[in-house]
């Protein structure tokens, strides 16, 4: 059934983002394309408390045919997928390297510590250039915004697997998630992500 | 996308843990479950209680840990298998029917899963399911991976029978809630009748009355069961080596360790110099398969996550067996290689191989750790846990700051766990002083209410959740009410147990299937037992203050306030606005007005945010819930809400 090579194995994805982002549904969309492409996929999330307005991360470890630890090991993520900008920062400290590449959506999401103004929140441009001195390559789109406008900034997270699609370093295709989603979702929604899926992919084609 | 039903069996299915532990005991053909939410067990019963929907099976939410035993033990004496499932601090609660029931035995197969949660990722402690097994005396089984964690439920039903005792489970936060491949196997037809015998000879255990005494003899029978797992635990597909047949260390771990003790010897590329013996039964342990092991090296380490189990009983193991296998040098917790506190992962493991072995590694260029590091400090801002948008929990504290506040005797809040914990923190303005176990905060302020003698005139407040007041507060206030204690209850009715997924509770009219049942209305309960009782909905600050405050001042004795609000995510409100709300920018002072920018440094909703360019508050739209509570609280009312 395998028929893309993986750039390394385990190819370590972090998808990250803040409580209600849809984080874990991406991870799990994902994670359920690839093993449609016959890859073993070995997910550690982190859900519960810290959904509340919690930083959230997803590990995915992504294999021709082992099961990895559930966490990534310190410095080795290939790829950062972020839902939210600081958040792409706070898991580039950890997990990562000189050749990793990032995908982020710069929609903010601003922590209590910023609202009160302990803290102060970046500006985009400072953002971007951060996220650039510390990856390979970067991508910054704005799914969030998109999302609203397509009814719900909830499709932020599915926009974001199109443009993940887009980037092309994963064997990721519309027709695989079209199949994974429709085991579970009814027509509508499937009709609806897969427009917040095209107009994922289409923000990096541009 | 759970397959736990439909899967089809032989094919491979990318599963959560705690759904392989469902369909694991949907294989092993239960009939009963039974359990309390509790992360990360939750998902155990939520899928099987789906499950009841089509196949012949009673599921419930239990109002406690110690009920759910109870329940799924019934069913285990009327000759059915069951399972029941929660997380470490469930056994706590239910440790002592467990000891009972050890004494006892069961009849069809039992399981009791026990999900731990090391480094309290959602806990409160960080406690351990393990050594209850231990100090009652039953098996233990530990699955290291996803497909181990479906099909070690069938091997322990099987135990389970062999032995006729209830055998423990016992899964991880990172095993429960990761996903990995698992293929499924046959779904039974299970056409199970249930049918209690009770003869007259209490000490036939298959027949008589189940009972604990005599207790000594009965005592000898149950240790004589776990004399016999030994034999099975020798044999079992759980336990399993890898590595050379001389190594110079070997790596005795169980659970996900085992997970990041194997990718940390490959990282190292030490799979020439380092064995993995990865056991799936660790108590009691099978000492001939120990020994064989311990045989091999003369260095041993040990990984496991939290405080030592394992350690401690390989170390007896191997003093026992001293003159056969030799002396060992021992490396885990004791001597700081593995740490005691906190979860690991597989740079914990490879930090004590280096140690042990004397390497080298880098994980992160210097260079890059720093700059990483540097930029983190002003581009990562902490995200400290906050309530939601929407919240009613942050309208209930506000109130309850509030009064306390009018009321000027330095009154506070005991409480205990769920969502609202967060209120030692200051998005519930920090008016929670004590955080215990369930249902603890009540008892403790029934403590408090009967200082009055020796001075206290603080006001005293407990707060309890929907779900929390049948699990463990009812006991608390019947003991403050007979005692005459002063105290104040406030209930944070949110319509479900929350924090964990909106489970039903017995205060709800609908069951873990989504039968329609009675629900158990808690302002009658805390009337009927002698309660003043009070109910306003939190999202009116105004009458909520009032109310407190009246009963604060004018009152003596247990007073209950029943603050009743949906939670921002459950399914009644997710999505559905009540009021479209925005700041007008012509009212709003800023930094100018007298408020001291109250909304966004006091209330802190992060819905409402600041903007820095324009000098306002300013709405949040894409997690704004529209509740509306913001308006009653600008003293300037530049906050609009109109209906949505």
């Amino acid at each position: 059934m395998r028929n893309a090579i993986l750039p390394s194995d385990p190819f370590n994805l972090i998808i990250a983002g803040v409580g209600g982002q849809g984080n874990v549904l991406a991870s799990q969309v994902v994670g359920n394309m690839l093993m449609e492409k016959g890859f073993t996929i070995t997910i550690g999330e982190t859900f519960g408390a810290s959904q509340r307005g919690g930083s959230v991360m997803s590990h995915l470890r992504i294999s021709a045919g082992l099961t990895f630890s559930p966490q990534i090991p310190r410095g080795s993520s290939h790829l950062v997928v972020s839902l939210e900008p600081t958040e792409a920062i706070r898991v580039l400290k950890d997990y990562g390297n000189p050749g990793v590449s990032v995908l982020c959506n710069m929609r903010p999401i601003h922590s209590v510590g910023v609202i009160c103004g302990e803290m102060s929140y970046p500006s985009r441009e400072d953002l971007e250039k951060w996220i650039r001195m510390l990856s390979k390559q970067a991508w910054f789109v704005d799914t969030t915004d998109a999302a609203m406008k397509l009814g719900n900034p909830v499709f932020g997270n599915i926009m974001l697997v199109g443009a993940l699609a887009a980037t092309g370093i994963l064997p990721l295709d519309r027709e695989t998630f079209k199949n994974v989603i429709s085991r579970t979702m009814t027509d509508t929604k499937v009709e609806m992500n897969l427009k917040a899926f095209d107009q994922g992919q289409a923000m990096l084609s541009n | 996308m759970s397959y736990v039903v439909n899967g089809e069996s032989g094919r491979k299915y990318l599963l959560r843990g705690n759904e392989a532990i469902a369909r694991g005991a949907l294989e092993a053909g239960i009939s009963v479950a039974a359990g309390y939410p509790g992360t990360p067990s939750s998902e155990i019963i939520e899928n099987l209680a789906e499950a009841s929907k089509e196949r012949p099976l009673y599921v419930e939410w239990s109002t406690n840990e110690k009920v759910a035993l109870e329940v799924a033990a019934a069913a285990s004496f009327a000759g059915l298998r069951s399972l029941c499932a929660m997380k470490q601090n469930g056994v706590n609660v239910a440790s002592d029917f467990l000891l009972h029931l050890a004494i006892t035995g069961t009849r069809g197969g039992m399981v009791l899963l026990p999900c731990d949660d090391p480094g309290s990722l959602s806990s409160a402690n960080e406690g351990e399911s393990r050594h209850f097994a231990r100090l009652v005396e039953i098996p233990l089984l530990e699955p290291a991976d996803f497909q181990e964690a479906k099909d070690i439920l069938k091997w322990a039903y099987e135990l389970s029978e062999s032995i006729h005792n209830v055998v423990m489970v016992r899964s991880v936060t990172r095993l429960s809630h990761a996903s990995g491949q698992v293929v499924l196997g046959e779904l039974p037809r299970t056409e199970a009748r249930a049918f209690f015998r009770h003869g007259e000879n209490i000490m036939d255990t298959l027949n008589g009355a189940v009972v604990t005494l005599p207790v000594v003899p009965r005592h000898i029978q149950q240790q004589e069961k776990l004399k016999k797992v030994v034999s099975f635990f020798e044999d079992s597909p759980f336990n399993t080596y890898s590595g050379p047949p001389s190594p110079e260390l070997l790596l005795i771990t169980s659970s996900v360790c085992s997970l990041y003790s194997m990718e940390a010897v490959r990282i190292l590329g030490l799979e020439n110099r380092v064995g993995i013996l990865k056991l799936g039964t660790t108590w009691p342990l099978p000492p001939k398969l120990l020994e064989r092991h311990l045989a091999l090296t003369d260095r041993i380490l040990i990984v496991e996550e939290v405080i030592s189990f394992l350690e401690d009983n390989v170390k007896i193991l191997a003093a026992e067996s001293a003159a056969k296998v030799g002396i060992k040098t021992f490396y885990g917790k004791s001597d700081g290689s593995i740490p005691s506190t906190g979860e690991l992962n597989p740079d914990a493991v490879i930090k004590a191989l280096m140690r042990i072995l004397q390497i080298e590694y880098r994980d992160m260029p210097d260079d890059y750790a720093q700059k990483a590091g540097e930029i983190a400090l002003i581009g990562a801002p902490g995200r400290e846990m906050t309530f939601c948008p929407g919240c009613p929990h942050r309208a209930s504290f506000w109130s309850i700051h509030n009064a306390l506040e009018m009321d000027n005797r330095r009154g506070f809040v005991c409480g205990d766990i769920g969502c609202y914990s967060m209120a030692i923190f200051p998005t519930g303005f920090k008016t929670m002083k004590t955080q215990h176990a369930m249902g603890s905060g009540m008892g403790i302020a029934s403590g408090f209410g009967k200082l009055g003698m020796f001075g206290m005139d603080q006001p005293i407040l407990a707060v309890s959740g929907d779900s929390t007041f049948f699990h463990a507060v009812l006991p608390a206030l019947v003991n403050a009410v007979h005692n005459k204690s002063d105290v104040i209850l406030v209930v944070l009715d949110n319509g479900g147990t929350a924090m964990t997924g909106f489970q039903p509770h017995p205060g709800l009219a609908v069951d873990a299937s989504g039968n329609e049942v009675p629900g158990i209305d808690i302002a009658r309960v805390c009337e009927g037992i002698g309660a003043y009782v009070r109910t306003c909905d939190p999202f009116d600050l105004e009458e909520t203050q009032r109310t407190l405050l009246e009963m604060m001042e004018n009152r003596q004795g247990v007073r209950v306030l029943i603050l009743k609000k949906a939670c921002a995510l459950s399914p009644e409100r997710k999505n559905k606005r009540d009021y479209k709300m925005s700041v007008d920018e012509t009212v709003c002072l800023g930094e100018n007005c007298g408020c001291n920018r109250f909304c966004t440094r006091i209330f802190k909703c992060p819905g409402l945010i600041w903007n820095k360019e324009k000098g306002v508050a300013t709405i949040d739209e894409a997690i704004c819930t529209g509740c509306g509570v913001c308006t009653s609280i600008c003293p300037a009312g530049a906050i609009k809400k109109e209906v949505a």
